[in-house]
This record gives structure tokens, C-alpha cells and sequence, in this order.
């Protein structure tokens, strides 16, 4: 693909709000997961939450998309300047120039939640105020609705959603839309936020971990649910003429075909879908000096991406997974990660997997068990989600 | 973007197949809504039938229709999946079961909650392991899907896409923030070059706001009222160009500003 810049880039999870609250808290090794008590719930697991989504409000022109993962992507869109530079950048471009490209897996299902809880005794109908907003809200369409409205872009806009690779896959979708001449620049982005739906259906599927989860280690116990909003300006050139700025190099993307919540044992969907991020990126896998783990945690999860690193990398490059800092924000996941990424490229910084303290031994890769500090050139970032689809991302530092 | 279509599955109320609805359009009989089909797509392995959605159930039968036309292998397709409401009558079912002292989730049902569950399910049934996208634009999932589908063959990505777009209503109440006239699905399998089993070409633009036509409607008022009842059913005025075999232009609301320009040509000489 025709390498795209990284105009502008911000994010928000349980780490903070800001690229900078995140910096911080990798450097220091400052965990964002707590106990999990949600909805006036405690459930027997970690979660990742972000503070303060209730008291948000949004600009009255867009109260209706009032919602927790609405307010979560407006909090997003407000840090690092982000909403700033993309008035700025429209006006360059023309606000139907500039494409919108969301990810998420649950959108703003928690407001259908309350709602059940609200249905009418007698006619068994939902509230009356909320079935006007449900398109707002729990429409899977809603999150990338708003945020076309939130920075007042009329480009083409769409939601993926293809659960833990939403996010990693609009990247994908918004280099072919460049370079298909559809648009001359796209905000992506990841959004998704905690909701009853995924904190019981993880718990049922028996992969939530009773304490905050630990990535490749040993004794891992499964997944810690988080919440995050990522967005990335992505352009074809250098915005004024930048120096040093994060480049998207190339993606990959597969299906196992094998089982809807189960990896493929072997890692062969994940290994073509590596493979084919190095050939877009026209990279071989020398280049590549880290490889951001998708890494949930889950014991099925780590150990087949562990074969599929393996059969590419055999042990010679670093790797790790950030889930024990920020959870696993699932549709939100991809966006954060190349987020965090564009971090580790700028600062020279590779981090280690919080929370693990030995790794697998049955694993054949070189797992990163504490920070590191050296520049590097080339990331790849590694996405699988439920139905067997699989995403992969090579970042570079353009120098 | 120009494209080629090697096959077509539609599936609605009163129309069984690509056959029922090319002899609808083609002899210009009168629409006959009362009947609604339930499918029962054979690529779904019998353990899976009985337990699959609506929404599986819908998006695989037109996505098995669209493949057994083209007379290709699914596991050299990519897939493109789209659908505004996605897997509504399992959120009812999870949002029901969560509305109690002792909320759970039944974990089949977790599985089967996201988006992409369609799409899962036929990659699984049909053993490609192309890229699969699955995706959501209200109103306008079908021109949606099938921009990321000319997007996906236009820069090489992939030689051949299946690109589905269905929609079911939801069950009550959940019905009420969304009531979808009829459930209706359409699948294309769509190419980069031209086949002896090319159906069509389409070449597709987006327009500006200033060069905006009024979408192309459909002539029959109980056609023109399912058009508009499902973001699904947004194709119909495409399957009847195609059924028509006809060289024209036509246009599609894409989201609130731009809009889509398909300008079709047919690749067989007019059979009958």
C-alpha cells in the first residue's frame, strides 16, 4: 500500500486521558485496571474503566447521541487538540474530502440495557424517550455518526465491526479509500465502552481473570475487560512538512474459517494475515524490530499467537502485549494499539507485559517481560476477534 | 470503481430467489407480499441450523444463492457483510436476560451477539480465509458495502468479493426503535475482470452534493415502500437494472450529502 501519515493522533482509556497520561503510565508501570464494580454490580473479575463518562455532556446540536460510548468518543476527540487540528484540516480539505472510519463491537448498548430495565409493565415497551434515540445510541452505525457530526465532516462514513479487529480494520478500509481517490484524508478511529453484554458474555465464556489480567504469563487466568476511544488523522503526505512523525505502512487480514470464539490451534489465520501485512508494507520480517501482541491474555488467545510469531519471527524479535495497562478495550483494541504505537516509535520505547511475571515456557517467542528503551523503526500489531477475523498493522517512524 | 457481477441471491417477502425476482421485474407482474420465506441455507451444518438467527439464517441463504449463480469457489472470495441492525434478535435476547436480580448471558448467545456473526459463519461453512469486513451505515449499509467491496477489488486486494446486505426486524420491543418493514437480504459475488458468467458491469461513482440526483425509486408502490422499509431492500432499483439487462444510470442516497452513481451495462446478450 501507499504508505499514509499520522496527521494527528490522540487517545483515552483507564490510563488517562491524552497521549501523554499514557506515556507516563507505561514508563511507570501504572496499571489502569481495578476491581470490576459496574452498574452497581461487582462482578468476580478486573476491569478498565475510564472516570468521569457520566458527567460528560455533549453540545446540545448532538444531545440525542447521549450514551456512554458516545461520550467516551467525545472525550477522545477532545484530547492532544485533536477536535482543533480536524477544524483545521477541513478547512484545507473540505470538510466531504475527509472520510470517517469507526470500529467498535458494542456500540451504545448499555442505553438498550437501561431501557429493558425501564420496559413498561403493562405494555412491555421500552421508554418513550429512548425509542426515538435508539438509532443514536445502540445503532451499530451511531458511534461513526457521531463523530462525522461531532468535527463536521461529510466524507464517506462507515462503522466495522468485526468484534476485537473493528478498530484495526478501519485502517485497512481507510487506505483503500485514499487510494481509490474516495477521500484525500481519513479520521479512524476505536471506540468502545463497558457494558453488562460483554462483562457477563466474557464471564460466561469463562475467560474473564479474577485479578487484573497477565499477558503470556504462565499462570494466566484470561482477559480483563477495558474501555477506550483511539482516533488517527491519516494523510498522504507530512503534515507541514514534519520531520518526524508515525507512518501506516501496511495491513493483512484473514479469516480462521475454523470456530466463531476459538483461535485455529495452529495460528494459520494469524500467520496469513502477518504475511500479508509484510508484503503490503513490502517489508520482510528482519524489518521489523517489535510486535505489538494482540495478546488478551486468554490462554488460548496468547498461546496461538505465540505459534503464529514463531513460525514467522522463530525467536529473534521482541514482542508483548499492553492489555495489562489498559484491559482489553475490544472494538476500541486496534485504534489504541497503533495509538500506543505511534508512542513507542516517537519515544523509543518497547514495553514489557505488566503484570506477567514468567512467561509461558511453552511458548518459542521472545516475550518482552520488562520496558526497554531504543529506538525502533518497524511495529507490527497483531488483532483477532470473535468469528475468526484477523488483522494485522505495520507502523513505521518516518524519519 | 468499475466492477463485475458473476452472481446474484435476493431473498424477501414474495421472492424466493434471483429467478422469483427477475421474473417479477421482467414481467412486470404484480408485487404479492403475503408470503415470507424461512430459509434454511444448506452450507449450515445442521447443529448450527437449528440454533442460527434470523439474521444468519437470511445472509447465508442469499450468500449461498449469489455463489451457486457465479458458478465459483467461496473459498477464493473475500466477503463483505453489511447490515444496519446486525444480530437484533439476539441483543433482545441478551438485554431480556440481563434485566433481572441475577443477570447472565448465555455464552452461545455472547458468541453469536457480534456483527460479523454472519460473516463468521460462512467463513467457517464455506472455508475461505479472505479478508472478511463486516459493517454498519444506517440507512445507507448497502451502498456502504458495496463502496468497501469496489474498494477491496479497485486496489487489488482481492481478485473476487461476496458482498451481502441484510436486514431482519427486530423482535418487540426493540422493534419500536427501528421498525423495519420486512426482513430482506441481497447478495452479489462481485470481480475485478470480466467472466464468461459475468452478469454486469458497474462502474461506481460518489457524487458531490452539488451533482446529487434523486435516488431511483421503484415504480410499484408496495416495491417502492419495501425500498425505503430496509436499508437492505436499497438495492432493489440494482436487481432490477440487472434483471432488465438494461445500459443506465442510476442513483443511491449514501449517507446525508454524497450519493452513489451506478452506471450499469450488461454483460449477456438479452435472452428472452
Amino acid at each position: 500500500m501507499t504508505p499514509l501519515y499520522f496527521g494527528y493522533s490522540t487517545l483515552v482509556s483507564s490510563l488517562g486521558r491524552g497521549k501523554q497520561a499514557h506515556l507516563t503510565a507505561l514508563q511507570e508501570q501504572q496499571s489502569g485496571l481495578r476491581p470490576c464494580e459496574f452498574e452497581g454490580k461487582t462482578l468476580p473479575t478486573y476491569m478498565g474503566m475510564v472516570d468521569g463518562l457520566d458527567e460528560i455532556s455533549l453540545p446540545s446540536n448532538l444531545s440525542h447521541f447521549r450514551c456512554r460510548n458516545n461520550h467516551l468518543a467525545s472525550l477522545g476527540l477532545q484530547q492532544d487538540g485533536f477536535e482543533d487540528q480536524i477544524a483545521e484540516a477541513r478547512r484545507q480539505y473540505g470538510a466531504q474530502r475527509i472520510g470517517v472510519f469507526i470500529g467498535t463491537s458494542t456500540s451504545g448498548i448499555l442505553e438498550t440495557e437501561h431501557a429493558y430495565q425501564h420496559t413498561d409493565h403493562d405494555t412491555g415497551r421500552l421508554p418513550a424517550e429512548f425509542i426515538p434515540r435508539g438509532r443514536y445510541t445502540q445503532d451499530s452505525f451511531s458511534v461513526g455518526h457521531f463523530v462525522r457530526e461531532y468535527l463536521q465532516l461529510t466524507g464517506p462514513t462507515a462503522v466495522v465491526s468485526t468484534a476485537c479487529s473493528s478498530s484495526a480494520k478501519v485502517f485497512a478500509a481507510a487506505s483503500r479509500y485514499i487510494e481509490t481517490g474516495l477521500c484525500d484524508a481519513v479520521v479512524v478511529g476505536g471506540v468502545d465502552s463497558l457494558c453488562l453484554t460483554t462483562l457477563y458474555g466474557f464471564s460466561a465464556l469463562q475467560l474473564t481473570a479474577p485479578g487484573p489480567c497477565r499477558p503470556c504469563d504462565a499462570h494466566r487466568e484470561g482477559l480483563t475487560i477495558g474501555e477506550a476511544a483511539a482516533f488517527v488523522f491519516l494523510e498522504k503526505s507530512p503534515r507541514n512538512g514534519k520531520q518526524q512523525t508515525t507512518v501506516f505502512l501496511g495491513y493483512g487480514e484473514s479469516s480462521d474459517a475454523y470456530h466463531m470464539s476459538h483461535p485455529h490451534p495452529n495460528g494459520h489465520g494469524a500467520i496469513l494475515a502477518m504475511e500479508a501485512s509484510l508484503h503490503s508494507s513490502r517489508l520482510s520480517a528482519s524489518d521489523i524490530d517489535y510486535i505489538h501482541m494482540h495478546g488478551t491474555a486468554t490462554v488460548a488467545n496468547d498461546q496461538t499467537e505465540d505459534r503464529a510469531i514463531a513460525a514467522i519471527f522463530q525467536n529473534t524479535t521482541p514482542c508483548s502485549s499492553t492489555k495489562g495497562w489498559t484491559g482489553h478495550t475490544l472494538g476500541a483494541a486496534g485504534a489504541v494499539a497503533v495509538v500506543l504505537g505511534d508512542l513507542f516509535l516517537q519515544h523509543g520505547f518497547l514495553p514489557g507485559c505488566l503484570n506477567a511475571s514468567t512467561v509461558d515456557p511453552s511458548f518459542s517467542s521472545q516475550v518482552l517481560l520488562h520496558n526497554q528503551e531504543r529506538p525502533i523503526q518497524h511495529i507490527m500489531s497483531n488483532f483477532f476477534g470473535f468469528g475468526g477475523n484477523n488483522c494485522t498493522l505495520i507502523l513505521g517512524r518516518h524519519a | 470503481m468499475k466492477i463485475f457481477v458473476h452472481g446474484v441471491g435476493v431473498l424477501g417477502p414474495g421472492i424466493d430467489n434471483w429467478q422469483s425476482c427477475q421474473r417479477l421485474f421482467k414481467e412486470q407482474c404484480l408485487y404479492d407480499d403475503s408470503m415470507t420465506p424461512n430459509p434454511m441455507p444448506s452450507t449450515l451444518p445442521a447443529n448450527e441450523l437449528r440454533r442460527s438467527s434470523d439474521v444468519v439464517r437470511w445472509s447465508l441463504q442469499v450468500a449461498q444463492e449469489a455463489v451457486q449463480h457465479s458458478q465459483l469457489d467461496p473459498k477464493t472470495m473475500a466477503t463483505v457483510f453489511a447490515s444496519s441492525g446486525g444480530e437484533v434478535g439476539i441483543l433482545h435476547k441478551i438485554c431480556q436476560s440481563l434485566d433481572c436480580s441475577a443477570p447472565m448471558v448465555s455464552p452461545t448467545l455472547f458468541h453469536q451477539s457480534v456483527h460479523n456473526a454472519a460473516a463468521g459463519y460462512w467463513s467457517i461453512a464455506s472455508g475461505s480465509q479472505h479478508s472478511s469486513t463486516s459493517l454498519a451505515c444506517y440507512d445507507s449499509s448497502f451502498e456502504g458495502g458495496l463502496l468497501e467491496a469496489a474498494a477491496l477489488l479497485s486496489t487489488d486486494q482481492e481478485e473476487l468479493v461476496l458482498f451481502a446486505t441484510y436486514d431482519v426486524p427486530a423482535p418487540f420491543p426493540l422493534y419500536e426503535t427501528r421498525p423495519l418493514i420486512a426482513p430482506f437480504a441481497i447478495a452479489f459475488v462481485l470481480g475485478k475482470h470480466a467472466l464468461p458468467v459475468s452478469v454486469s458491469m458497474l462502474d461506481i461513482t460518489v457524487l458531490s452534493e452539488h451533482n446529487a440526483k434523486a435516488p431511483t425509486a421503484m415504480l410499484q408502490t408496495s416495491l417502492e415502500s419495501l425500498r425505503l422499509g430496509n436499508p437492505a431492500a436499497r438495492g432493489l432499483p440494482l436487481l432490477h437494472t440487472i434483471a432488465k439487462n438494461r445500459t443506465t444510470s442510476i442513483f443511491f442516497n449514501y449517507l446525508e450529502n454524497p450519493q452513489l452513481q451506478i452506471d450499469h451495462q450488461p454483460c449477456q446478450p438479452f435472452l428472452d
